[in-house]
């Protein structure tokens, strides 16, 4: 009867408030000892959308994308001030476990990384350290379901012992993929996913973003303009460490406000 | 490139987009032409060279297809977005309506052969004040695309009115004319057509207008309400 209440309550909240910010930056600013990379940025991370995160190199979006989940935290010289906030929650509060954000907040990098053991490991390392599964058969629960959500486990169902680094390149990210989404994190961040992998692997990648998308909130950091389109909702552009435009992902690619914006997706920027 | 600060990375797509923008400069030039000519030849009743304005149409129909191949491979290849994007669509729609402004200038010379064997009728004399008002259009339609004028497309669509005005007007004297005398109602009735065809062209030199208006800015020119009022005129109001 408690579920059910919940239930009704959160469905109520939903009603009440539409499409509260799964994220919210304020004034985030992000120092490298006295450079300072990210000038002030102020953006919400939606539930239920994809956003993408667009700019050339240097232009800070990797940083921000890293503030997300502290991951800066392990950069040293960096310094991070303004707020943000994971369901209201303040993130870089000292009251918040950095370990359990990062379960919370997953990420998955440029250049597929499983380690260096079998398949079936990859995927149940992180639940085991967060203590998700208390049996084998639990385990093999969460496992299948993950590979499953990854869009693999057809095609490693029956070699789940063999080393994750035998995959191949796509497989590999949908495997980081499927280890990230183990520990039922509420928001996956990309770093390029699928700059590394060929087109078919990237469709693949792509699709997978579609599925996951309202299952959890996702940020995607990519250097391809098209796949931003192809997966987004709403796009953001940086530029120089600031925020230029962010917005619905049809609007800004077809008619962006901003001049920078626009020579920047067009191709005329620099 | 560093002379233009509005030029691509790659230079190449420039070239392309250019190509493409000329080639449609040069469909524009030879469809507001063959309106002037489709005209003229009507006034001055010459059968031989409205047959070779009616062929000339043809070249139309072959830089209508040429332009729309140039702006699929844009497509293809470059993947245009923003402003580029709504460029190369605005691009093929205007290529299109521009070989429909050929295909009225073409209907106008064909009638010329028919219209040259009946005496003339007199509200005649309103069309060549209408073709060029029309052809005007046209051109600064054509102008406004060049240049990305979002200013003079708005102009452009503003004067449509004024080629409505001329179309009802002729309407309602052709409709007297016919039933002062039957013998003029032939003549009347290639007549009224031809008006017709220039009153759509006026109206396909707004789509223009509107299509460059939306490259430009990236917003719709709001609706303006169509002028035409025959659609309400009869014989007895005619009168």
């Amino acid at each position: 009867m408690n579920v059910m209440t919940q239930t009704m309550n959160a469905g109520a909240a939903i009603g009440q408030q539409p499409k509260a910010p799964k994220m919210q930056a304020r004034d985030v600013r992000v120092h490298y000892g006295a450079k300072e990379a990210l000038k002030g940025v102020s953006i919400d991370v939606s539930n239920d959308e994809v956003t993408a995160f667009i700019g050339p190199s240097g232009c800070g979006k990797s940083t921000f994308l890293r503030c997300l989940n502290r991951m800066n935290d392990t950069v040293p010289n960096a310094r991070v001030s303004g707020s943000i906030t994971l369901d209201g929650r303040d993130i870089y509060a000292p009251t918040m476990d950095v370990v359990q954000l990062r379960a919370r907040v997953g990420m998955v990098f440029q250049k597929p990384n499983p380690f260096p053991k079998s398949i079936y490991e990859n995927v149940a390392y992180g639940p085991r350290i967060h203590g998700l599964a208390r049996k084998k058969a639990d385990m093999d629960i969460i496992v299948e379901k993950s590979l499953r959500r990854a869009g693999l486990w057809d095609e490693v169902k029956d070699r789940l012992a063999d080393s994750g680094t035998a995959l191949s390149g796509g497989q590999q990210q949908r495997l980081c993929i499927a280890r990230a989404i183990a520990v039922s994190p509420e928001v996956i961040l990309m770093d390029e996913p699928a700059s590394a992998l060929d087109p078919i692997a990237t469709a693949k990648i792509e699709e997978l973003i579609d599925e996951l998308r309202g299952r959890y909130a996702i940020v995607i950091v990519t250097h391809n303009m098209h796949q931003a389109a192809r997966v987004s909702q709403k796009t953001a552009f940086f530029h120089l460490g600031t925020l230029v435009e962010y917005g619905d992902t049809s609007e800004i690619f077809t008619n962006p406000r901003e001049a920078r914006t626009k020579d920047y997706i067009t191709g005329r920027y620099g | 490139m560093e002379n233009n600060p509005n030029a691509h990375t790659v230079r190449a797509f420039d070239k392309e987009i250019e190509n493409l923008r000329t080639l449609i400069g040069e469909m524009g030039g030879l469809a507001e032409s063959q309106v002037i000519d489709a005209v003229g030849v009507l006034m001055r009743r010459d059968v031989d060279e409205a047959a070779q304005v009616a062929a000339r149409d043809q070249q139309l129909d072959l830089m209508e297809a040429e332009a729309e191949r140039q702006a699929v491979t844009i497509i293809a290849l470059r993947g245009p977005l923003a402003d580029d994007l709504r460029d190369i669509i605005a691009t093929m729609k205007i290529s299109n309506i521009i070989e429909r402004i050929g295909d009225y200038a073409k209907n106008i010379a064909k009638r010329v052969p028919t219209l040259s064997m009946t005496p003339p009728v007199a509200p005649l004399v309103i069309i060549p004040e209408m073709t060029k008002l029309a052809a005007a259009m046209v051109r600064d339609a054509l102008d406004a695309y060049a240049h990305r004028d979002a200013r003079l497309a708005l102009d452009v669509m503003e004067r449509d009115q004024r080629v409505d005005e001329y179309y009802n007007s002729l309407f309602r004297s052709l409709l007297t004319y016919m039933m002062e005398n039957p013998h003029h109602i032939s003549a009347s009735a290639h007549l009224l057509f031809i008006a017709k065809n220039l009153e759509r062209i006026g109206d396909h030199a707004t789509n223009i207008a509107e299509m460059v208006y939306f490259s430009a800015t990236g917003e719709r020119a709001s609706e303006r309400a169509k002028s035409d009022e025959t659609t309400s005129i009869s014989a007895n109001s005619g009168k």
